[in-house]
């Protein structure tokens, strides 16, 4: 065969069999991440080159077997029966050949062509295990490559192997024998083999599945054919599977498992042989001793999420001081290239430019804090602790419908203070039982994320003065609290119906994670929230500006305000007379003067030390040496500096014109009029219709809620409080308490998640449905429960600490009632009763 | 051999750390059976019970070349013979 052909091959193994990392080696840098279609599984594609052709690979899920009770198995099932790939690369683990095999022997019932990866030989060989790959290779009539993954060891005898198997045409034979079983399965093959309709289905394969009662085989069925072809097959398949099931008292699939173990026992015979000079404890049991011990695995674990609290979101937070400067600089330029302010209105493209900068900077300042934190989760995952968690804290999050494996999206949310609700949704990837997944993307976002933190410090400064510790601590311990009541809640309602799996996973040794592949997983997950989140965000970004923009003011108003800067100007015009500098008092240079001015304050604000700040001034003095001396005056010319003097008071004039624009634009803007429209129902809560706009401009993202509270609660011209001090006294004079201040609290920790979590959630879930039921239940929920709590609060006249008390102990008796008196659901009679009826 | 209260047959779930016991049958059906099949607990295979969770639940197995973790409501459908 010397014709240039490109052949399309998967990947299939078991999980922890070394899969992924294979396929790195096989395929290098060049890879892909898509979704199959309608489902969250995620499908792997890269490629490589070999002399006759490109070689395409799909890393197929990790699946135990093929049968239909997982989705990963229907996905890789589905795969391997339409896209009938040319080559099937089945990876196994070198070291536990005896379970590995049994998905080995399902490929071949399926007519695949097959090559045998033995992977893992290294990890066999520690355990003292010595494989023959030929006598493997010649029982089962199938090439097998030793291989090491992580070394990338046996990489291109494996690639010769797969282009080998290609060019031979030979059909792979099945090699279990079904013993009372045949007959059957021999009639149901000779039915299938004369209906044309079911050519392209391996025939024994097919037998076998319907035989076993096996519901996608038997959907697959109908499609295929006629109604009353595929029923009277359906029915043979049912009569026999009921024959064989009386007489030989055992359950078909039980049988075939048990013939297809004793093949695997009879195929290893003579291949795998143990010395037995190696020590019997290994190195992960001793470890293992210590880490998982009763006492001591409690502390291992606080210690874990210390160290992750530690480097990823103090540190990483850290970094971003040092990333900051390049976001701003990237700032600088697009103000740089957008149209110049004007004196008082901006051209709208500069105004929207810089919004969309802004918004994208607000997502982008997470990145470094990202990275950590996915390097940190690979690590966790590739050495094995990432099990150990779920097995620690599996009983406790298990009585209230989420999975030992929940921990950790939990912990990347900000369990206690500081995380990202994104990460956190992102890794509840690895939840195999759908139901707890799903109660865990529901609640992760009740975490207390980054972003709401600097609003809690607010409320706290202004109300809680003196109860500042105390309201910390419950607002940090809270959101465990809800987030295990909601999801006992959901699971026991909306959850109901979806589907679960038990927790049984294998604890797997412990590795050392290898530098590339922390890196890598870091990369691309810090890259997909980039990609994912950041188009979307953009989008309502737009969307959210429009709002606060439109309709605008009126042009009464803005004759005033004009007439206002008019004045302004003709002081600035009055005091600059007889000025050396005079010139600049004219129409086409106060308004680019002014702007040069802020541009330089800001740029000496953020440069860093007496070297930055001469760069700076270097800078703007070549960017406009006739300004340079009115913003910074030249020793001795007292002109300069009355004129820097008045320069500083026009543009304070300015700033304080512009801001009350603003603040008349957003109160009279359409989301400001939402916001007042909000009062009647927000009310109960003690929401005013400001508190109402920051929290609905927060869920573009939540940091836009100080932000924005900082628009509305602005200052006057002279005054220089912090917001603190301004929003304390306007609140309190509009009657505001710190009872208000609680319900917004509590609003604040059950609010809909932000923008990019919502998206997250549409990735993870992959529907909308949920994705807006992730924004309307928290909300409704939010909004009842601070109503609630603020009107009791009223009527009894209790004060904001009194009620945020009765809140957290409530909320805190309810959960240790549900966790003692109510067990994890109602599965254990059910699997008694239906225990079989044989034996 | 419809279910009986009591029914004096021992299943994972009886097992104390260190001992070691053949699995002989499973009691549960469809997707836990085959989950748990997969893993490894095969009738005839022998396991040791190597410890429980920090709070009794789950507890962890060993079978020939792995660990495995399961939650005791699973382990108590997994019926046992004698030690040997």
């Amino acid at each position: 065969m010397t014709e240039r052909r490109d052949l399309l091959v998967a990947l299939a193994g078991q999980q922890n069999a070394g899969k992924s990392t294979l396929f790195n080696a096989l395929t290098g840098a060049r890879q892909h991440v898509a979704n199959y279609p309608g489902v969250t599984v995620d499908k792997k594609y890269g490629q490589y080159g070999d002399t006759e052709g490109r070689v395409r690979i799909v890393d197929l899920p990790g699946t135990y077997g093929l049968t239909s009770f997982s989705l990963e198995e229907r996905v890789a099932r589905d795969f391997l029966i339409q896209e009938r790939p040319d080559v099937v690369v089945n990876v196994v683990d070198g070291s536990n050949l005896r379970r590995s095999l049994h998905l080995t022997l399902q490929l071949q019932e399926m007519e695949l062509p097959l090559v045998l990866a033995l992977n893992m030989m290294d990890v066999a060989a520690g355990r003292g295990l010595e494989i023959d790959p030929q006598r493997l290779a010649a029982r089962l009539d199938v090439p097998v490559i030793p291989t090491v993954g992580r070394r990338s060891e046996g990489r291109e005898a494996l690639r010769a192997a797969i282009r080998a198997r290609a060019c031979d045409h030979r059909k792979t034979a099945a090699a279990v024998d079904y013993g009372e079983l045949e007959p059957a399965i021999g009639a149901l093959v000779e039915h299938a083999t004369i209906t044309p309709e079911l050519a392209a289905v391996p025939a024994r394969w097919l037998a076998l599945k319907l035989l076993e009662d096996d519901a996608q085989a038997q959907r697959q069925l109908r499609e295929r054919l006629p109604a009353p072809q595929a029923e009277a097959l359906l029915q043979e398949a049912a009569r026999r599977r009921g024959d064989f099931e009386t007489q030989a008292r055992l359950d078909v699939a039980d049988h075939l498992a048990t013939c297809r173990d004793q093949t695997v026992g009879q195929l290893l015979a003579g291949v795998v042989e143990r010395r037995e000079d190696r020590p019997r404890t290994t190195l992960t049991e001793r470890i293992d001793r210590v880490v998982l011990n009763r006492i001591a695995a409690p502390a291992f674990l606080v210690l874990t999420v210390f160290l992750i609290y530690q480097v990823a979101i103090v540190w990483g937070y850290e970094l971003t001081n040092y990333t900051w400067p390049l976001l701003a600089g990237m700032r600088e330029l697009v103000a740089g290239v957008l149209p110049d302010a004007g004196f008082l209105v901006d051209p709208y493209t500069r105004a929207l430019g810089l919004w969309l900068v802004d918004s994208a900077n607000t997502l982008l300042n997470y990145v470094p804090i990202f990275l950590i934190l996915f390097a940190l989760i690979a690590v966790l995952e590739d050495s094995g602790y990432m099990a150990r968690i779920a097995f620690i804290l599996d009983k406790v999050l298990h009585r209230f419908g989420l999975h030992g494996q929940s921990t950790l999206p939990f912990i990347l949310a900000g369990v206690f203070a500081g995380g990202c609700a994104v990460p956190g949704v992102m890794a509840t990837k690895g939840i195999p039982d759908n139901r707890a997944r799903m109660a865990t993307i529901l609640t992760v976002p009740f975490m207390n994320c980054l972003a709401k933190v600097p609003l809690y410090t607010l409320l706290l400064g202004i109300f809680f003065v003196e109860h500042k510790a105390l309201m910390m601590f419950y607002i940090s311990t809270m959101t465990i609290i809800f987030a295990l009541l909601v999801a006992k809640l959901l699971t026991r309602t909306v959850l109901r119906g979806e589907e679960t799996s038990p927790f049984v996973m294998e604890l797997p040794a412990y590795h050392l994670p290898t530098l590339g592949g922390v890196l890598r997983r870091a990369i691309d997950r810090t890259w997909l929230y980039i990609k994912k989140v950041g188009t979307i965000v953009i989008a309502v970004a737009v969307v959210v500006f429009t709002l606060l923009h439109l309709p605008g003011l009126s042009d009464a108003r803005m004759a005033d305000f004009e007439e206002r800067g008019r004045a302004a100007v003709s002081s600035f015009e009055q005091a600059m007379a007889g000025n050396a500098y005079d010139w600049v008092a004219t129409a086409e240079h106060i308004t680019p003067l002014l702007n040069y001015y802020n541009d330089y304050k800001r740029a000496k604000l953020n440069a860093s030390g007496a070297e930055g700040s001469r760069a700076v001034k270097a800078r703007f003095e070549r960017r406009n040496p006739d300004y340079f001396p009115l913003v910074a005056p030249p020793k001795g010319d007292r002109d300069a500096r009355q004129a820097s003097r008045e320069l500083r008071k026009l543009s304070s004039a300015r700033k304080s014109l512009r801001r009350e624009m603003r603040e008349e634009r957003i109160t009279s803007s359409i989301l400001g009029i939402i916001g007042r429209g909000m009062e009647p129902v927000t009310r109960f809560a003690g929401f005013d219709w400001k508190i109402n706009v920051a929290l609905l401009s927060s869920f573009a993202a939540r940091e836009s809620s100080v932000a924005t509270l900082g628009v509305l609660f602005q200052q006057d011209e002279d005054q220089n409080a912090t917001l603190e001090q301004r929003m304390g006294e306007e609140t309190r004079a509009g009657g505001a308490t710190a009872l208000t201040a609680v319900a917004v609290i509590l609003f604040f920790a059950l609010y809909p998640p932000c923008l990019a979590t919502t998206v997250m959630v549409k990735v993870q879930t992959g529907s909308y449905k949920w994705m807006l039921f992730s924004i309307v239940f928290p909300t409704l929920l939010g909004l009842g429960v601070a109503s609630a709590v603020y009107s009791i609060g009223v009527a009894t006249g209790s004060s904001g600490i009194e009620m945020m008390s009765w809140t957290y102990f409530g909320a805190l008796a309810l959960l240790l009632l549900l966790g003692l008196f109510t067990g994890p659901g109602r599965r254990r009679p059910v699997a008694l009763t239906t225990a079989p009826e044989h034996g | 051999m419809p279910n009986r209260p009591n029914c004096p047959h021992r299943t994972l779930n009886d097992m104390r750390p260190g001992h070691r016991a053949r699995i002989r049958r499973h009691h549960a059906r469809g997707a836990v059976r085959q989950r748990l099949m997969d893993l490894g607990l095969m009738p005839n295979v022998e396991v040791v019970l190597v410890r429980s969770a920090p709070l009794n639940d789950p507890i962890e197995l060993k079978l020939e070349a792995t660990n495995v973790t399961l939650r005791r409501q699973e382990a108590a459908t997994i019926e046992v013979g004698d030690d040997d």
